[in-house]
């Protein structure tokens, strides 16, 4: 028997809404709505969704506000879907707890692809073994062995603790403070031309032609992101 | 039609600045004791009763029960406690007065000079800023103490007040005079009733005699009855009632530099009163002037300051002497009326200069001369001039011209066997024309006694006596001694002319090298360093500027740098900003500051007020000017206020241009808003509309292209407004070029359909410090520009470069390029649509994008065309400042052993 996902849509606007409820509604999720923040926390208790798509332009209060509310509230997985772009705000979401950002104008093919993203980080999260494919490069968390193409592929420690970072959730966007804290735990300065010259490195090891990535892709001003080729839009 | 018919200027301006200001009622009486105070707060009370908000600003009850009682009705403003050298003084509290906006204030002792460190010296002067406020007020004087009347009072009750209120304070406000007949004065003073400060009681015997207070009495009726003359004369005036008032009297005072100047200053200023006349008070400067004592200066200022507080115009005119311009000036002022002194030279003095009074009758002509006696005497300690440094010159001029008598001896004696007596005689004349010439009179003098002793000695005969044998070698010594007294004459008065030239030559040379330092300034800043670079080298001063802002004056330029002012140097800019009159040490205003301030004031045509305030002050604390600068530090003023009004002005034509550009982009910019954004939304609602009959594949392609198209022209709306308004986020981080690049191909994958992306970037580029979003958006819309023009299936190259100084990054074309001769303005907005033709579309903002942005960050951009295969290329230029040099090993990685 297969598990319908509860996805809830938290918009005002009717014609965003009926968007994304038309494409969830194809892929076989089951969807439910709100309209304002109040709504769509009184929905959260009801429904428990397994995933809500927030929009931060709200009626009632600004849907930054609501992100820390929501991971509080329940563990549901959080996607920001939203027409702001300043990356300050991406950050701020991202670093309150989001699990992802989406800008609108989206494509809905881009959509799906971040609630399966979700829904596949979600059904890891239990403490199976984490062991990630992309394409011919695997990772094995575990015994923190990487290899590309059936062979081994040799890693810093550094350069190994930030790929473990965007591994651990595969397809999702980490900050860069997110992936520093880690890495340089006793750093309280963040260097970010550090971490562009390790992940630069580790293109140069992991990628097919490291000057046009296709595994770690940049986020431009917020952080990296794991791409699995099955989750290209 | 005569001149009267018509109302006078002055009068109307004068009528008009009086609305909206305050009235003034003062209660005059002729000794203390007459019960002003009373009498004030009576009517304050009938005022109050009558509904009016009626306040005490100050009032000195003296312990009297029934004043007390008085005040006891009113609301009284509480005093501000200043202290002073260990006493704390409780002055009135002008700033709680004006906030606190009363209809009418009463204000006892117009007259008391107010504790050091007050706003004002004086409490009349506070008088006047409660009434420039709009509010009326009560106040209380005794004759005594009115300005010009003070030496008149002096002279029969042998006190001296020191306090005195200017005639002007007076002549603006309605005078209600307290009386009370002497006998019934004398009464209550016998009963205690009047209140006597302890210093006066010496005097008070004298004082209270029947006579004086009799006298004093009718001098304050008089000076009652004079006010509503004047007030009425006024009326006249304003209203052009045909008057029957005296016109075309000009008096005109002439002031020296000693103390009974003043005495004439006031009687200028009753005669005037009494002939209603304007009038000036003048010093005539000649070359004595450089040699006053700093006493004398100072003397000399304070009465021409007491002229312009008594209402007369004031001016000091250079002449080479005081009867030659004294004429002049009387002449060019079409005086009909000279007040001078009389001198107090000796007969000695006056043989040999002629009595100034009697040449200046005799010069005048038709102007009548008034001679006052001077009251020197009057002014104890002080019989005579103090003797002047340098009245006998350097004793080294009288040595050189001993030298020379004695050579011119030696050199007689030689040819005395070739001369004759006489002729050795003129001999003599070259040393005393010289030292005449060269060192003054008294060398002059000195040189001829020496060479007629050396003539009498060495050569009349008997020779080696000084007995004069032939009484007609008398004469020759008479002639020496003639001879020297009129050359030194003659040479003293051409090196005064010359001098003279010379200071009014320094004087204008400094004001044009003034202007043209100012001139030479572009900016405001560069203005405002120079105004204080010039006046501090001008006058010797410290100078500072200050310029009004929401919260008081801020300094904005200083020489010596200066970066903070004191509170009370604060004050006195602000009150000299906001009242457009000087303030500080030397003016009438907060004169405890060591600093002065003048107003810099626009002209009137561009009707700015006051621009800003300048202030100087000497590095000793010393008085910021000597009197005789003043008239180069007002012309330094009207320069500076000319120089600023220029520069508002350009920069207001520069606005003005700047707003034409931005409307001509905004037309722009509509057109191109209705143009690109209606064709992909006719596109997108035809198409829906046609899907609804028949859903088709193809269709909906074309609502996608045209959306995103859509898509990119409104973010590039959104960007272009940003840059427009200088308000583009920066957050810089060290970047990798190829995130960037392949951020940017991958969002403009639609845009570039066709054409392939190539790479030639060294994989070893270094990181950029810029920030991630504007440069990707700068990618973009270079890399959506070459999509655009670039010819079918052509690839598109995307090419970095390290070069001396810079990293280049370049998107490479190929497809027509740029037209000749465009290659800067494509970056300009709009540019395409001033094409001819519209081949493609796209907004026209994408590269005015690209170069905003690139600029917002340091960055720089070209255009260029290359020419194997043909193309265009457009560039961003990084600078070396914003690209992070190798840091390989400063992160410990070490490899696993």
């Amino acid at each position: 028997m297969t598990i319908r996902h509860k996805v809830l849509i938290v918009d005002d606007e009717p014609q965003i809404r009926r968007l994304i409820l038309a494409a969830l509604g194809r892929a076989d999720y089951h969807v439910i709505e709100a309209v304002n923040g109040r709504e769509a926390l009184d929905r959260l208790r009801q429904e428990r969704p397994d995933i809500v798509l927030l929009d931060l332009g709200l009626p009632d209060r600004d849907g930054l506000e609501l992100v820390p509310i929501i991971k509080q509230q329940s563990d549901t997985t959080l996607i920001i879907v939203s027409a702001r772009e300043a990356t300050e705000e991406k950050v701020a979401a991202l670093d309150l707890g989001a699990d992802d950002y989406l800008t609108k104008p989206f494509d809905t093919d881009e959509l799906l692809a971040r609630v399966r993203v979700a829904l596949r980080n979600r059904m890891t999260r239990g403490g199976g073994v984490p062991a990630v494919t992309a394409g011919d490069l695997s990772i094995d968390l575990m015994n923190r062995r990487i290899a590309k193409a059936g062979k081994e592929v040799h890693l810093t420690p550094k350069e190994y603790a930030v790929l473990a970072q965007l591994a651990k959730f595969p397809g999702r966007v980490i900050t860069h403070d997110q992936i520093m804290v880690n890495v340089w735990p006793n750093e309280s300065e963040r260097h970010v031309e550090y971490l562009r010259v390790l992940v630069r490195s580790l293109r140069q090891k992991l990628e097919t032609d490291p000057q046009r990535p296709q595994i770690i892709s940049n986020e431009v001003g917020i952080g990296y992101r794991l791409r699995l080729p099955e989750d290209a839009a | 039609m005569t001149q009267n018919d018509r109302p006078s200027p002055e009068a109307l301006l004068r009528a008009a600045a009086q609305e909206g200001r305050g009235r003034l009622k003062v209660f005059l009486g002729a000794a203390p004791g007459v019960g002003k105070t009373w009498e004030m707060l009576t009517e304050g009370h009938q005022r109050r009763d009558a509904g009016v908000d009626v306040v005490v600003g100050v009032v000195e009850t003296h312990g009297r029960r029934e004043t007390e009682a008085l005040v006891q009705g009113h609301e009284v403003i509480p005093r501000r406690n200043v202290e002073h050298k260990g006493h704390s003084l409780g002055e009135m509290d002008i700033d709680a007065i004006l906030a606190r906006a009363p209809a009418l204030v009463l204000v006892d002792e117009l007259a008391h000079t107010n504790a050091p460190g007050s706003r004002h010296p004086k409490r009349y002067q506070d008088v006047e800023e409660l009434l420039d406020a709009g509010i009326d007020v009560y106040s209380a004087i005794n004759i005594q103490h009115v300005e010009s009347l003070n030496d008149v009072v002096a002279s029969f009750t042998r006190v001296r007040v020191r306090e005195t209120v200017p005639d002007f304070v007076l002549e603006q406000a309605e005078i209600e005079v307290v009386d009370i007949p002497p006998d019934e004065l004398i009464e209550r003073l016998k009963d205690g009733k009047v209140y006597i400060p302890r210093e006066a009681t010496r005097a008070l015997g004298h004082f209270f005699s029947k006579t004086n207070l009799t006298a004093l009495r009718e001098l304050a009726l008089r000076r009652a009855a004079q006010a509503v003359d004047a007030q009425m004369l006024e009326h006249v005036r304003a209203n052009a009632l045909a008057g029957s008032f005296a016109v075309g009297e000009r008096i005109v005072v002439a002031v020296s530099e000693l103390p009974h100047a003043a005495g004439l200053v006031r009687a200028g200023k009753r005669m005037a009163d009494a002939l209603r006349a304007p009038w000036t008070a003048v010093h005539i400067e000649t070359q004595r002037h450089r040699q006053f004592t700093g006493e004398e200066r100072r003397q000399l200022a304070d009465t021409l300051a007491l002229a312009t507080r008594l209402g007369a115009s004031t001016a000091s005119i250079p002449a080479t002497d005081v009867v030659e311009g004294l004429r002049q000036f009387a002449r060019e002022a079409r005086a009909t009326q000279i007040v001078i002194g009389k001198s107090s030279r000796t007969w000695w003095f006056e043989m040999r200069h002629g009595s100034v009074v009697d040449r200046l009758v005799r010069s005048v002509g038709d102007v009548a001369v008034h001679v006052l006696p001077s009251g020197e005497a009057a002014v104890p300690g002080r019989k005579t001039r103090h003797r002047r440094r340098g009245h006998w010159g350097n004793p080294a001029d009288y040595l050189w011209s001993l030298l020379m008598v004695a050579a011119m001896a030696v050199i007689g004696r030689l040819l005395l066997e070739a001369l004759d007596l006489g002729n050795i005689a003129l001999l003599f004349l070259i040393p005393v024309m010289f030292a005449a010439a060269t060192f003054g009179l008294r060398a002059g003098l000195f040189a001829g006694l020496a060479s007629s002793l050396a003539y009498n000695f060495f050569f009349l005969p008997p020779t080696g006596t000084l007995t004069v044998s032939n009484p007609e070698n008398v004469i020759s010594i008479l002639v020496l001694l003639g001879v020297a007294v009129v050359t030194s004459q003659f040479a003293a008065r051409v090196r005064a002319q010359a001098d003279l030239a010379g200071s009014s030559a320094r004087q204008n040379a400094a004001l044009a090298s003034f202007s043209r330092q100012l001139t030479a300034a572009v900016t405001r800043e560069e203005l405002m360093q120079a105004i204080c670079a010039e006046v501090s080298r001008l006058l010797d001063v410290r100078a500072v500027l200050l310029l009004p802002s929401a919260d008081g004056p801020v300094l904005a330029a200083a020489l010596p740098p200066e970066d903070r002012l004191e509170q009370i140097e604060r004050a006195a800019a602000q009150w000299a900003m906001e009242n457009d009159q000087s303030a500080g040490r030397g003016s009438a205003t907060l004169t405890a500051s060591d600093w002065l301030f003048n107003p810099l004031r626009s002209s009137a045509a561009s009707g700015r007020g006051v621009l800003g305030v300048l202030g100087i002050a000497r590095t000793d604390a010393a008085d910021p000017l000597r009197s005789d600068q003043l008239p180069l530090l007002m012309s330094l003023l009207d320069q500076a206020s000319i120089a600023f009004d220029r520069l508002t002005l350009e920069e207001e034509n520069l606005r003005a241009q700047a707003v034409g550009e931005r409307d001509r982009l905004r037309s722009a910019l509509l057109s191109s808003v209705s143009h690109d954004l209606r064709t992909p939304l006719t596109t997108i609602l035809t198409a829906a509309k046609e899907m609804r009959q028949h859903p088709s594949g193809e269709l909906a392609e074309a609502i996608e292209t045209e959306a995103l198209r859509l898509n990119r022209f409104v973010a590039n709306l959104l960007d272009m407004a940003r840059v427009e308004a200088g308000a583009l986020p920066m957050k810089p981080e060290p970047t990798d070029l190829f995130d960037a690049v392949a951020g940017a191909a991958h969002d403009t994958r639609a845009a570039l359909h066709g054409h392939a992306v190539q790479l030639d970037i060294p994989p070893d580029v270094p990181l950029v410090r810029v920030d991630p979003v504007l440069l990707h958006h700068c990618l973009i819309n270079l890399l959506d520009n070459a999509g655009r023009y670039a010819d079918p299936g052509t690839p598109i190259l995307i090419r970095g470069r390290r070069v001396p100084d810079m990293l280049l990054l370049s998107v490479i074309d190929q497809g027509p390029g740029i037209p000749l001769g465009q290659e800067k303005r494509v970056f300009e907005t709009f540019t395409r649509l001033e094409g001819s033709d519209r081949v493609r579309h796209g907004t026209g903002l994408g590269l005015a994008i690209v170069k905003g942005f690139a600029e917002a960050m340091g960055l720089s951009v070209a255009a260029s065309n290359n020419e194997d295969p043909p193309g265009a290329c457009f560039t961003i230029r990084i600078p070396d400042a914003l690209i992070l040099k190798s840091f390989e090993g400063n992160f410990e990685d070490r490899d696993v052993p």
